[in-house]
C-alpha cells in the first residue's frame, strides 16, 4: 500500500532534453546532453521533499544512446547511493521502450548497479546487476506493495533477509522512516 | 606542384594508398589528380577530406582538385555533398556539378562533426532515410533504425570526445553483387585529430612501456574499451558499436596513426590488425553492413 503522504515527482525526460539542450531535439544522444538532463533532474529534485520518489519518464524518447544512458540512469543512480548523496531520493525509470533496455542494462551492469524500471505497458522490473535472491525478495515486496513493521520478519530464509537488506541499501525499495518497506512501483503509482 | 594521383576506385581498400601519397608529398602546393577516378564511396570521400585538411594544415594553402573525367563519379561526389564539405580546403579546376536531388541510396550526406549539436543533427537526419534503406535494402527489421542511430551517435561522439578536431561522417548503400552477392551500407567517419595513440597516451602509455604505439593504442580502445578518461565506467561506445555491427554480420575497422584494427566477418578478407602503414593523423572508422539476404536470394 502506498504511503498517502508521498506525491512522486514526475519528470518527463523528452521535455527536459528540449528545455535543457535545444528546443528542436527530443533524442537522448551525446554525453553533454545526458549530463544536462541529469543536472536538470537533480535541479528538480531540489524542489521535492526529502525523502522523495522520482519517476523519470522515457516514453517520449525515441533514441537513447549509451552515453546518455550512462549519465541519466547510471550516474544518477550512483550519485544517490553513496552516503554523501545530495538528497534522499529514490528513482523509478518509466516508459522504457524495448530499444532503451540494452543501453540501460549495459551502463548499469558496467558499474554493478541496479535500478527499478517500468517498460511501456507492463509492470515494474529490475534492470542491471542483481542476484537471484535480491530479485526474488524485491518481487515479493512489489507484489505486496509494502511490508509493515520489521520487514525481515516476513522472510524466514536468512539468505532472503540478507537480500532484503541489500535491496534496501541499493535503494530498490523504499524504507519507511517509521519502519517497514514500500515498493517503488506502488509509491510511483501515487 | 605535388601531384597526388587518386586511384580509380577511391574507397576503403585504397585509402592507405591515398594517405601514403599525401604523406610523401613534399612541401608546396598539392594537386589531387582525380581524372581517372571512376568509383568513390564514403570511405574514399571522408579520407579525401582528411587528406585535404592535412595538406591545408601543413602548407597553409588549399590543395587543388582535378575533377574526375567520369561524370558519374562527379555527380556522385556532388550528391553525397563532397564539394560543399570541401569548400575552403580544396579548389577545383572547373565548376563542379550541382547536387541533383533524389539519390535514394545516400543515407547520410557528408556532414561535419564539430560540436554536440552536429551529432543531434545526424541522428535527426537519418530517421527517415535510414528506415527505408535498412528495411527495404538490407532487410533489417523496421526497428533497426534505433540501434543504427545509436551507433551513429556513438561513432560521431568519438570524434568530439577523443579527436578534439573536426571530423566528417557519411553513409551510402551499394549493390555489392559482384563482391559478396549482397547489398551493403557503407558508413565512414573520419577526423584529423590526435588519433587513438595521442588520445590514450597520458592515461595508458606507461603500462604498455616500449610496446606503446598506434597498434597497441587501437587494441586498448577497440578490444579492451580503454579511454583517455580515468573514469573506468567510460568506454562503452566502441564496444557497443562492435557488438551491434557483429549482430548485423558487418565489418568495422579503425585506421589511426600507422595502424588499423578490424572485426572481420567471414565475407571479408581484410586482416584483423595492420601496422607500419603510412603515418596519418586522426582516425577513420569504417563500417560495412551487409543485407540479410543475398541479392538473388
Amino acid at each position: 500500500m502506498a504511503d498517502a503522504r508521498f506525491d512522486p515527482v514526475r519528470i518527463d525526460v523528452a521535455t527536459l532534453v528540449r528545455r535543457s539542450v535545444a528546443s528542436l531535439y527530443s533524442h537522448l544522444v551525446t554525453r553533454p546532453t545526458g549530463r544536462a538532463v541529469r543536472l536538470a533532474i537533480e535541479s528538480q529534485l531540489l524542489e521535492a521533499g526529502d525523502p522523495s520518489v522520482s519517476v523519470i519518464d522515457f516514453r517520449e524518447v525515441t533514441i537513447l544512446d549509451y552515453s546518455c544512458a550512462d549519465e541519466v540512469v547510471a550516474r544518477l543512480t550512483r550519485a544517490y547511493l553513496s552516503d554523501d548523496r545530495p538528497r534522499d531520493a529514490f528513482f523509478l525509470f518509466r516508459g522504457v521502450q524495448e530499444w532503451h533496455r540494452e543501453p540501460i542494462q549495459v551502463v548499469l551492469d558496467r558499474q554493478s548497479l541496479a535500478a527499478v524500471v517500468q517498460p511501456v505497458e507492463s509492470g515494474v522490473e529490475l534492470a542491471g546487476t542483481v542476484t537471484e535472491a535480491e530479485r526474488d525478495v524485491w518481487l515479493e515486496v512489489e507484489r505486496l506493495g509494502s511490508i509493515e513493521g520489521d520487514p525481515s520478519d516476513h522472510f524466514d530464509d536468512p539468505e532472503a533477509r540478507a537480500a532484503l537488506a541489500r535491496i534496501v541499501e541499493r535503494r530498490l525499495v523504499f524504507p519507511a522512516p517509521g519502519g517497514g518497506v514500500h515498493a517503488l512501483g506502488a509509491l510511483a503509482a501515487g | 606542384m605535388n601531384v597526388i594521383p587518386l586511384p580509380a576506385g577511391l574507397e576503403r581498400r585504397s585509402v592507405d594508398e591515398l594517405f601514403e601519397s599525401v604523406v610523401a608529398a613534399v612541401d608546396g602546393r598539392a594537386l589531387f589528380d582525380a581524372r581517372h577516378v571512376r568509383f568513390v564511396d564514403p570511405n574514399g570521400m571522408v579520407a579525401l577530406l582528411c587528406a585535404a585538411r592535412y595538406l591545408l594544415d601543413r602548407t597553409g594553402m588549399p590543395a587543388r582538385l582535378q575533377l574526375p573525367e567520369s561524370t558519374d563519379a562527379q555527380s556522385y561526389m556532388a550528391r553525397i555533398g563532397f564539394f560543399a564539405a570541401a569548400e575552403g580546403m580544396l579548389e577545383w579546376d572547373h565548376r563542379p556539378p550541382r547536387a541533383a536531388a533524389g539519390d535514394s541510396n545516400v543515407l547520410l550526406q557528408i556532414t561535419p562533426i564539430t560540436r554536440n549539436a552536429d551529432v543531434h543533427e545526424v541522428v535527426d537526419r537519418v530517421q527517415s532515410a535510414a528506415g527505408a534503406i535498412l528495411s527495404r535494402t538490407l532487410g533489417y527489421p523496421q526497428t533497426a533504425v534505433v540501434p543504427f542511430s545509436v551507433i551513429l551517435s556513438e561513432v560521431c561522439q568519438n570524434v568530439l570526445e577523443h579527436a578534439e578536431a573536426p571530423g566528417w561522417v557519411a553513409a551510402q548503400a551499394y549493390n555489392w553483387q559482384k563482391r559478396i552477392g549482397r547489398h551493403v551500407l557503407v558508413i565512414s567517419v573520419g577526423d584529423m585529430g590526435r588519433g587513438f595513440r595521442g588520445s590514450l597516451a597520458e592515461e595508458h602509455s606507461a603500462r604498455f612501456g616500449e610496446r606503446w604505439g598506434d597498434a597497441t593504442a587501437l587494441e586498448a580502445a577497440f578490444i579492451h574499451g580503454l579511454t583517455r578518461f580515468p573514469d573506468s565506467h567510460r568506454g562503452q561506445g566502441i564496444q557497443q558499436i562492435r557488438k551491434q555491427v557483429r549482430r548485423w554480420n558487418g565489418a568495422i575497422s579503425i585506421r589511426s596513426g600507422t595502424a588499423r584494427i578490424a572485426d572481420v566477418p567471414e565475407w571479408d578478407d581484410a586482416p584483423p590488425l595492420q601496422d607500419h602503414l603510412a603515418p596519418f593523423p586522426g582516425a577513420q572508422i569504417s563500417m560495412i553492413l551487409p543485407s540479410r539476404e543475398p541479392i538473388d536470394g
